[in-house]
């Protein structure tokens, strides 16, 4: 199709969002703006306990209180208390208990639920909460990991005594390289459990739609094909009668990748009680409800020889599931697993897992899902090699990465790389960063001794976008697949329908796909509609998390597109009396080769197929194609991320002075959202370094449980970046796209931490845990020269 | 205990009961429908509310809807002037200062009041001017060059 790639077309060009205007104008359709005749409003009575035998829920208090209709307990609903399904049973053995929407005998969690109250508005269901009874008989919390594992203070399941819910192991070998390894470093390293936090909190209204048997369920969901299907398993609701609606969505880095207890709460009550029901979560209801991220303690173990070549890597994992499995809470950290060796060659990885059930919020997908915690720890390994060998961190990594010559690679974890070049992204980085000059200033500082001292942080990272092909998906044991679908509609005005699975809720895809539809079928960006996030418009598709939208659902959009213009040739050969492949197809238009002055535009070939008054033999009338493509392989984009940070070595404080990225996400659609991607991927990365940390008390109880507790970073906590790109296409993806949605965050939260301790690894300091804050930094000095 | 208000929302008066405990952010959106103005916190952390009343930017998740009464508040469905959009609008749409635009309407209300305080901003300005308003998209990175676009669209007047 590069005939059809024309100079003029939209494609890699920073035009301005169609969406824009109507969030500009307050336009929106958010799902908490959806007000239907006769609703009822949905309140929770969450469990105050981190961990407890629960008796005696009565609700008859609830019920006498004002404008209350109904409320129920898990007994109540009986049947209808559907179990939050997951779709990842990662090994044979894993122990899969059930998650009852609300919960039966014991709670879990701070925050699980107990029982439902449906009112005729939000403000008296609330209130009534307060007269629902419930006997609490406290359990131990099971709060630490390695406590849980080793000295369980109580099981968090009974199927899981020692609250081990699996083991996973992948590759071996480390220790018969090990043993010819001159260096060995080891250490333990933390990745902290995190908070989604997307801006707009939950929300679903679920309704039965009078005469038909359907229910319609708008939702703020990354994922409205795939929670039509779950809902229809958990609630015996046929598939056909569940229309699933994902309306202006306000983010969702993973948090709203999922089917949550109350998605399934307010379908069956619609269903019970006949009539709308509508539930949005409060902020502080999310903090504790909505699903966290991260949460690993890993320890790392890599060997080298003395002069610097790596031979292998040990990784073993702590992944705490929190109480319970979600959609794909036990795979998480395994989307990791394949990333730890990053973008280096060795010859032995051994890898081990082991998931562990703790009286916490569950933890699931979270912007990167298991990469950013693998990156993490490869990143700041390498580093810690580098001191250890006394090696300047950059010459380590460009000794042991792959070179551009090398693609395609398969690293030592089984995947092969398509292309990539680590030599090119890091000396653009290096050049925009001053690298030289920094390095020099550091020096200045340090023999100095001044107080404020200045440290470099390195990432050099790649990660894996567009979960898929399926077949591979299937041998990891997850459920389901990882195609995608697009249908494109020209219609008799002119005006082209673009339908896809895809499911935006930020990321632009309205402007983007229209972009690439338009650069092949030659229609203008402003006449192309992006149909989303609707199970009855868009009926097929695997909606939007893993970086996948464009590394998936862009080579649909492209086969669907080349599909369409096939049609098209053969009705506009035979409008215009030639063979089809007499005709060339550009901007739109139909020629007959050697003879210009004949042509057809698209537009009227849509009409000739719309009327079918003069269609070819064996053509069906209507002009439109469809495709569903399962891609070939991963995609891989890489960057190198280099962050200047200084520390007060006196207070603590941590100042990042200068951020550089260079990241290679191969061609780009819009060079505009793919930098706004990246800005936005670099604060949740630098936050989960300097700010974030979901925080719990021994009793497990958030502490970090508001916005401000849980320092999400306002304008103020952050700089303005410096961004660039290289491009090295991707040979596995017909546009030669990557992905970008997750980079971001991946590589920036060890440039950072690799800064930090940089800048005061002269006082003995190897590692510090992380949101690096004042007073953890403090300690960390102070306890290095307690030490010293 | 009902309350009579009568406020004036985006220039057109609206009146009716609300109960005392009634926060102007749901009077907008539940009572009269102006549902372009969002909550996105409980705990007055996250700006995404914020209007402007009687010309000065509020969270109207902080404001109850009885101190609104007698009052004009200007929200985002208010900002542009028929079909012209505000510079602030303008200088979002420009500079990508938005994604899933949910912090936006409030975003931009603040915006607005930062640029009449303070016409010409520097960098650390925009930034401590808008630290009340959180956006989880962005990165911010944005939206300060959005904002100090907007000024030099508004000509550095008040």
């Amino acid at each position: 199709m590069t005939e059809t790639l024309a100079t003029t077309t939209a494609f890699g060009r920073p035009i301005k969002r169609k969406e824009d205007a109507n969030l500009l104008h307050g336009r929106t359709n958010w799902t908490d703006n959806i007000q239907l005749p006769g609703t009822l409003h949905m309140a929770l009575l969450r469990s105050p306990m981190a961990h407890a035998q629960i008796s005696n829920v009565d609700v008859s208090g609830a019920l006498a209180m004002p404008n209350v209709v109904a409320a129920y307990s898990a007994a109540d609903l009986g049947d209808l208390n559907g179990g939050v399904p997951c779709v990842w049973p990662v090994t044979d053995d894993i122990v899969m208990p059930v998650f009852p929407a609300l919960a039966t005998d014991k709670v879990r969690h701070v925050g699980d639920c107990i029982a439902v109250v449906l009112a005729t508005n939000a403000a008296s269901a609330e209130d009534a909460l307060a007269s629902i009874d419930v006997d609490y008989a406290p359990l131990p919390a099971v709060v630490n990991m390695e406590q849980a594992i080793n000295n369980p203070p109580a099981a968090v399941h009974d199927a899981a005594p020692n609250n081990t819910c699996y083991v996973y192991n992948l590759g071996g070998g480390f220790d018969e390289v090990a043993a010819k390894a001159d260096v060995i470093v080891k250490r333990r390293f933390i990745n902290q459990r995190l908070i989604p936090a997307f801006m707009e909190p939950r929300a679903v209204v679920a309704a039965p739609m009078g005469m038909s048997d359907e229910i319609t369920l708008w939702s703020s969901t990354q994922v409205p094909h795939i929670l039509r299907v779950l809902l229809a398993l958990v609630t015996g609701i046929p598939e056909n009668n569940l229309r699933v609606i994902a309306p202006d969505v306000g983010g969702g880095f993973g948090g709203k990748l999922t089917c949550t207890r109350e998605e399934i709460l307010v379908t069956q009550l619609a269903r019970k009680l006949g009539r709308p029901v509508k539930w949005t979560e409060t902020r502080s209801e999310d903090m504790v409800a909505t699903h966290h991220g991260r949460d690993q303690i890993q320890d790392i173990e890599l060997a080298a020889t003395k002069d610097g070549k790596f031979l292998g890597l040990k990784v073993t994992l702590l992944a705490d599931m929190g109480a319970y499995l979600q959609i794909i809470t036990p795979g998480t950290p395994l989307l990791g697993m394949f990333m730890f060796p990053g973008i280096y060659k060795m010859d032995a990885y051994s890898f081990k897992c082991t998931g562990v059930f703790t009286n916490k919020t569950p933890t699931d997908a979270y912007r990167g899902a298991g990469r950013p915690e693998a990156t993490y720890a490869i990143e700041r390994i390498v580093d810690e090699m580098a001191a250890e060998l006394g090696m300047e961190p950059m010459e380590l990594r460009k000794k042991n990465w792959i070179t551009h010559e090398e693609f395609p690679f398969t690293t030592v974890a089984g995947l092969t790389y398509d292309t990539g070049n680590y030599e090119a992204a890091t000396a653009k980085a290096l050049d925009l960063f001053g690298y030289d000059q920094l390095r020099a200033e550091q020096k200045r500082r340090r023999d100095a001794g001044d107080p404020i001292q200045l440290g470099i942080g390195i990432s050099t990272f790649t990660e894996m976008c567009g979960l898929a092909p399926s077949r591979t998906l299937g041998a990891l044991k997850y459920v389901a697949g990882g195609w995608e679908h697009c249908t494109i509609r020209l219609l008799p005005t002119g005006k082209c329908e673009l339908i896809t699975g895809t499911s935006p809720h930020g990321q632009g895809h309205e402007t983007a796909w229209s972009q690439i539809a338009s650069s092949i079928l030659g229609i203008p960006v402003e006449d192309i509609e992006v149909v989303h996030g609707d199970t009855g418009r868009a009926p097929y598709g695997m909606d939007t998390y893993g970086s996948r939208s464009l590394a998936v659902g862009g080579q649909a959009i492209k086969v669907a597109a080349d599909r369409l213009v096939e049609k098209a040739r053969l009705i506009a050969a035979h409008q215009l009396e030639c063979a089809p492949s007499d005709l060339e197809f550009r901007e739109g238009v139909f020629y007959v080769k050697g003879d210009p002055s004949k042509s057809q535009a698209l537009g009227a070939v849509a009409f000739e197929a719309f009327t079918a008054h003069n269609l070819p033999d064996g053509v069906e009338p209507t002009l439109q194609a469809e495709s569903t493509v399962d891609p070939q392989d991963f995609s891989y984009p890489h960057g190198t991320h280099l962050a200047a940070m200084e520390v007060d070595t006196e207070t603590g404080k941590v100042t990042l002075r200068k951020y550089v990225c260079v990241d290679d996400v191969g061609n780009q659609v819009n060079p505009m959202i793919v930098e706004g991607q990246v800005h936005g991927g670099l604060a949740q990365g630098i936050a989960q370094a300097m700010y974030e940390g979901a925080v719990y008390d021994e009793d497990g109880n958030l502490m970090t449980a508001s916005l401000a507790d849980y320092t999400l970073p306002s304008a103020a906590d952050l700089p303005s970046f410096i961004t660039d790109t290289t491009t090295t296409p991707s040979t596995t993806h017909p546009l030669g796209t990557k992905g970008v949605g997750e980079a971001g965050a991946i590589a920036s939260t060890p440039a950072i931490m690799n800064g930090i301790v940089d800048a005061i690894r002269h006082l003995g300091v190897n590692d510090v845990l992380m949101p690096a804050t004042p007073q953890t930094v403090w300690r960390t000095i102070q306890s290095a020269k307690g030490a010293r | 205990m009902d309350h009579h208000v009568s406020v004036t929302v985006d220039g057109t008066v609206y009146s009716g009961t609300v109960e005392s405990r009634t926060l102007l952010v749901h009077w907008l959106r539940e009572g009269i429908g102006k549902v372009g103005t969002v909550v996105g916190c409980d705990t007055s952390n996250c700006g995404a509310c914020t209007v402007l009343l009687d010309g000065r930017s509020v969270k109207s998740c902080s404001v109850l809807a009885v101190q609104a009464d007698g009052a004009a508040v200007t929200t985002i469905q208010g900002l542009a002037t028929g079909d012209e959009w505000h510079p602030v609008q303008v200088a979002f749409k420009e500079c990508h200062g938005l994604q899933c635009g949910y912090c936006t309407p409030g975003m931009v209300m603040a915006t607005v009041d930062l640029l009449s305080e303070n016409p010409n901003p520097t960098e650390e300005e925009i930034r401590e001017g808008l630290e009340g308003n959180l956006c989880r998209c962005t990165g911010y990175h944005n939206i300060v060059k959005s904002v100090a676009h907007a000024a030099s669209l508004m000509g550095g007047t008040k």
